[in-house]
């Protein structure tokens, strides 16, 4: 009974600098509802650029990329901006809070954008994110004031803030020490297996990659396997 | 619910960042204080010029203009075509008289044109002024002095001594300042004056006046129209030229031909008499607007890369805003409101600063010794120039947050994450 949320058929890419090549050749795999996914490969193979694609901030590709039932190409830019506030939820190497709001404020922000619900509501449920991830009480404080496994979390509270079908994450462990990267793991581990949450990450931590439900493995841009 | 999130967004850069704030705020102040500055001295200045020309200039003068007599003597007449018949040596022009024939009455029937707000009749000649041993040439105007004043102001003119003064003076005259001054004579002092037909009158000076204009200061002095028809022993109703002020000055070009034509005289507009100072008004205006035009250019160049470096500063915000669904006009949208409050707040103490720094201006005393009227710099406070003010800054402002924020909201935000 499994159903994909996201399945993606012969992606090509290329980077024209400093001469044309391909960073993706004819790269094809699903992922199911609930499934906690990681994608592994040395330096250079591609994986960071695929995550990109399938986040649709990257539309420079061929192929194609369906999302939640929903063909990713020919939409203009500023459907693809509504799509990711409502389907993708983005935990980046580096946090990337905006640095001048409190933590609140950028949990608050995306859903404010999303405007599905009111600004009551909405606090509340940035609340409960930030609760769920424990830093509740941090939500008032600025964000360029809180430490760097913190601040991961609360960006983490910030993918979570719109329910999104995905959560991507390129390298979320990638700048935090082992302490933090295992509290930030479980929290994505407990995401998948509790709330049934979809997530695919990007990671160099091999670590990381075994525990998760399946592994992809990269190489010069194409899958050497798929995991199952 | 969007604008509100864009307006907090916008608010928390603005706060979160005040230094950066009140730099670009005050890049807009300084251009439009600066414009405003500018722009009000030197309008100040053309007024003031402008003025004082006009205000020695009528809007039409009517006068006898003299042809140059070529006329055939009578024995030519008959003797025409016959060639060494008669010849006439040595010919004289014939006796021209100077005077505008009735002009009395012309003054009285253009006291009732509706068009006309004042007539200053006037009969002026040559004279020389012999006081002690000093002999100078020089004019005298014959006015009636109540509507020379009406005309061309000469009560605020006057050095010394009042305008009443001659009024009840048998045999006064106000003095130019500057022929005064040459003369070494003060107010009650008599000067003899005598006239190119030799005859002399003894004049006793009442008052003084500087006009500001040497080339009539140095030589004019007022009488009464009586006092010189005296001297010049011409009957009653003797004038020369009749000065006449409109209620529009900008009409005098097409009524002057209109009053030629109904009276006979000889009648000419300000616009005619004084085309080459016209001209150098012309010039000095381009003058200003291409100083005006220059500084705001520069002043729109600075705030355009106040406002530049602020978005570069924020494009790591703009990827995240991006990548958590915000669309390339929310982006814009943010900035543009940012770039308002800056430009209404500089622009606004721009003005405020301008109009004070002006202010100030105005009360720098000068002092072009005592031939000049001008006691303060001459500053101009025209409303238009504070709304074109507030209006170029905030456009400015505005057009330098909307480029930078275009460019910004349209690249990728990969681009800006992968760094």
């Amino acid at each position: 009974m499994n159903t994909p949320v996201l399945q993606a058929n012969n992606l090509v890419k290329y980077f024209h600098e400093p001469e044309t090549f391909a960073v993706l050749k004819k790269v094809s795999f699903e992922v199911q509802k609930g499934e906690f996914v990681s994608i592994v490969g040395k330096s250079g193979c591609g994986k960071s650029t695929l995550l990109y694609v399938l986040s649709t901030m990257d539309t420079d590709f061929e192929g194609e990329l369906t999302l939640n039932g929903t063909t990713i190409h020919g939409k203009s830019q500023d459907e693809l901006a509504r799509f990711r506030g409502e389907h993708i939820g983005f935990v980046f190497q580096f946090h990337y809070l905006l640095p001048e709001f409190t933590c609140l404020q950028n949990v608050m922000i995306p859903a404010l954008k999303l405007g599905k619900y009111s600004r009551e509501e909405i606090r509340e449920r940035a609340m409960d994110k930030l609760r769920l991830l424990g830093v509740a009480e941090q939500a008032d404080k600025r964000a360029s004031k809180l430490s760097g496994g913190q601040q991961q979390r609360v960006a983490i509270a910030r993918a979570l803030i719109n329910d999104p079908t995905i959560i991507m994450g390129d390298e979320p462990t990638g700048n935090l020490d082992s302490n933090n990267s295992k509290i930030v793991f479980d929290i994505f581990r407990d995401l998948a297996h509790t709330y049934g949450q979809t997530l695919i990450c990007v990671t160099h931590d091999q670590e990381f990659a075994r525990a998760t439900d399946r592994t992809i493995e990269m190489q010069d841009g194409e899958i050497i396997s798929h995991g199952n | 619910m969007a604008f509100s999130l864009i307006f907090q967004i916008a608010k928390t850069h603005l706060l979160s960042k005040k230094k950066q704030t009140i730099t670009a705020m005050l890049g807009v102040t300084f251009g439009i204080g600066m414009f405003v500055l500018m722009i009000s001295v030197m309008t100040g200045v053309n007024d003031y010029l402008t003025d004082s020309m006009l205000e020695s200039t009528a809007h039409i003068r009517m006068y006898n203009d003299l042809e140059s007599s070529s006329r055939l003597s009578i024995v030519e007449e008959i003797f025409n075509g016959v060639k060494n018949m008669a010849t006439i040596a040595h010919q004289k022009p014939k006796n021209m008289k100077l005077n505008i024939r009735n002009g009395m009455q012309i003054v009285e029937a253009l006291r009732t044109d509706p068009n006309v707000a004042g007539v200053s009749p006037q009969l002026n000649s040559q004279v020389f002024y012999n006081y002690g041993v000093v002999q100078l040439n020089g004019t005298i105007a014959g006015v009636n002095i109540l509507d020379e004043d009406k005309l061309f102001n000469v009560t605020e003119k006057l050095k010394s001594g009042t305008l009443e003064s001659l009024l009840a003076t048998s045999n006064g005259m106000i003095m130019g300042a500057g022929l005064a001054k040459k003369l070494n004579a003060k107010v009650g002092d008599r000067v003899q004056v005598t006239t190119p037909f030799g005859t002399t009158m003894t004049l006793k000076i009442v008052a003084t006046f500087a006009t500001g204009n040497v080339a009539v200061d140095n030589v004019k002095s007022y009488a009464s129209i009586t006092t010189v028809q005296k001297i010049l022993q011409r009957d009653p109703g003797y004038i020369t030229t009749i000065s006449i002020n409109l209620h529009s000055m900008t009409s005098a070009k097409q009524i002057a031909p209109e009053f030629q034509a109904k009276y006979g005289v000889k009648s000419e507009d300000w616009e005619t008499a004084n085309a080459v100072i016209l001209q150098s008004f012309v010039i000095r205006n381009l003058m200003t607007y291409v100083v005006v035009t220059t500084l705001l250019v520069v002043a729109g160049f600075g705030i355009y890369n106040i406002m530049s470096m602020t978005i570069n500063d924020k494009m790591k915000d703009i990827a995240i805003l991006k990548a958590t669904g915000f669309s390339a006009n929310d982006i814009v949208a943010i900035f543009l409101v940012q770039a308002i409050v800056v430009g209404v707040l500089g622009a606004s103490l721009g003005l405020c600063i301008g109009g004070t720094l002006a202010y100030f201006v105005s009360q720098i005393p000068v002092d072009f010794g005592e031939f000049s009227s001008m006691t303060r710099f001459p500053v101009a406070f025209h409303l238009i120039h504070y709304v074109s003010g507030i209006l170029f800054g905030v456009g400015a402002t505005c057009l330098a947050g909307l480029l930078p924020s275009r460019k910004a909201g349209k690249i990728d935000p990969v681009q800006i994450i992968r760094g």
